[in-house]
């Protein structure tokens, strides 16, 4: 599926702003794009599985905040990094 | 063969390498290249531009392995390691972090890689790095893996030692000055702030408190509590590691072990200017010499120079005496800071002291503090500097 990747991950991706990425749910797919992009995961989640402050993950348009929500082939992930600060 | 003096050693190294300063700031990293005479400095950088750069450090084994702590505001902490000294870098594959927790139950996180420590020279590969919130982690290969040491991040007084969030610095509590025993590959030390000291004997497998005589007028009972101190940097003698020494949040501190009792060698610091501070820098071949940064610790903490005049202090006695060292620093108006890890020195004669501040400076002294030069302005916060040789 596609995967829209923010400012901050790119250094991960060659650059890239959208990559191809498959799992069955967000956690699935944050290990395919870390198997692709070796440290990728753990710059936004956590040891503890939680989503990082300030990212967040959208899916077809829809913030999610469970990494268990499930992800068709055909569904579009955004990966965005949350506007704080002043 | 006749034996070589200190400063034909300096000459002689001199020759081979020059004095870098390894910069962290809370932007990124840059590397100050002294020239031969070190006289004027040549600025490099940044790297990781953006990304809050708490410490870097050279692999005294190899002197060409560097290992940079690196977290941006939104991205999680990481360790960078370049293997040939910061032409690339190449990300931890494994960077520290505390073991996951049954689900339904509050986990730690790791904020930030604060404090990187090179392993014993007989151990090479081996690292050792400090955290934010406090948690110890081993990397045995260089800095790419890094395991938990349980022995003290799950030990059953790890609460107790550390207290809670609330009580670390206001930029979080903090695990630092990691000292391998230069004899003993197996017996470390650590500071927490807060927590305060501690020691192994078995490479970190157990720990014990290593606070008596230290106080702690932030506690209800001042003195004679076992841990909860608030030790800003701790440091131990290369060639003399029975001398430890510590600037406290309450005081100058040395301790001569076998014995483990700290004895308070900031009294004799001028009243006006107090024995608060964060750096200390220690004579890498006089134990009885040693560096700090006094700032302002009197009611609400302004943690700025006494009266807007830096200085830095020395004593050559151990404590006894202390001498102000503020020749070419500014007379007045100077409301800056030196943190616990941005003061260094070289291993010349005489030896170069170098100190990064909150306002972006880096200001050095080519002979012992007698007189200091601004060698970099402009810059970020500097959060860390350390003074290193790198080959021509």
């Amino acid at each position: 599926m596609r995967v829209l990747i923010p400012t901050p991950l790119r250094s991960y991706t060659g650059e890239r702003a959208e990559v191809a990425a498959e799992g069955a749910s967000v956690r699935e797919l944050l290990l395919d794009l870390d198997r692709q992009f070796p440290g990728f995961r753990f710059r936004m989640i956590d040891e503890q599985d939680a989503v990082r402050p300030h990212m967040r993950v959208f899916v077809n348009g829809e913030q999610t905040l469970s990494l268990d929500t499930p992800l068709a082939s055909s569904d579009e992930v955004q990966i965005l990094q949350a506007l704080s600060g002043g | 063969m006749p034996k070589l003096t200190a400063k034909l050693r300096s000459k002689v190294r001199s020759a081979r390498s020059k004095v870098a300063l390894l910069v962290g700031t809370k932007k990124g990293g840059f590397i100050l290249k002294a020239d031969g005479a070190r006289r004027s400095f040549e600025l490099q950088g940044p790297f990781f531009l953006g990304n809050s750069v708490h410490h870097i450090v050279l692999d005294p084994r190899d002197r060409r392995t560097l290992l940079l702590a690196a977290r941006t505001g939104h991205l999680g902490p990481t360790v960078f390691r370049s293997t040939d000294l910061g032409k690339h870098w190449k990300e931890a594959t494994r960077p520290p972090a505390f073991a996951k927790v049954p689900e339904g139950e509050k986990g730690r996180v790791v904020n930030h890689v604060f404090w990187l420590a090179p392993g014993h020279a007989s151990e090479p590969g081996v690292w050792y790095a400090g955290t934010s919130p406090q948690g110890l982690f081993r990397s045995t290969d260089g800095g790419d893996s890094w395991e938990s040491v349980t022995g003290f991040n799950d030990h059953p007084m790890y609460r107790a030692w550390t207290g809670g969030e609330q009580d670390g610095t206001p930029d979080g509590p903090k695990l630092h000055s990691i000292l391998i025993d230069p004899r003993d590959g197996a017996h470390l030390y650590l500071g927490m702030s807060s927590g305060g000291v501690f020691e192994s004997l078995d490479r970190g497998g157990s720990w014990a408190p290593l606070n008596q005589g230290c106080e702690a007028d932030f506690l209800p009972l001042n003195t004679g509590i076992e841990y909860g101190h608030d030790p800003h940097c701790v440091r131990q003698h290369p060639l003399a590691p029975d001398v430890l020494y510590q600037q406290n949040h309450c005081g100058i501190y040395r301790m001569q072990r076998p014995e483990g009792r700290w004895e308070r060698i900031g009294k004799a610091m001028p009243k006006q200017v107090g024995d608060i501070g964060f750096p200390m820098v220690l004579h890498p071949r006089d134990p009885r010499t040693v560096w700090v940064f006094p700032m302002d610790g009197t009611s609400v903490w302004p943690r700025t120079s006494p009266d807007a005049r830096p200085a830095a202090y020395v004593t050559r006695n151990a404590g006894k005496s202390w001498k102000r060292l503020d020749a070419g620093l500014p007379r007045k108006n100077a409301w800056f800071t030196v943190f616990r890890q941005a003061m260094t020195a070289d291993a010349r004669d005489p030896i170069g002291v170098y100190f990064g501040t909150t306002c972006g400076e880096i200001w050095g002294s080519r002979n012992e503090g007698a007189k200091w030069a601004c060698l970099a302005r402009h810059l970020p916060h500097v959060y860390a500097l350390e003074a290193v040789e790198l080959g021509r």
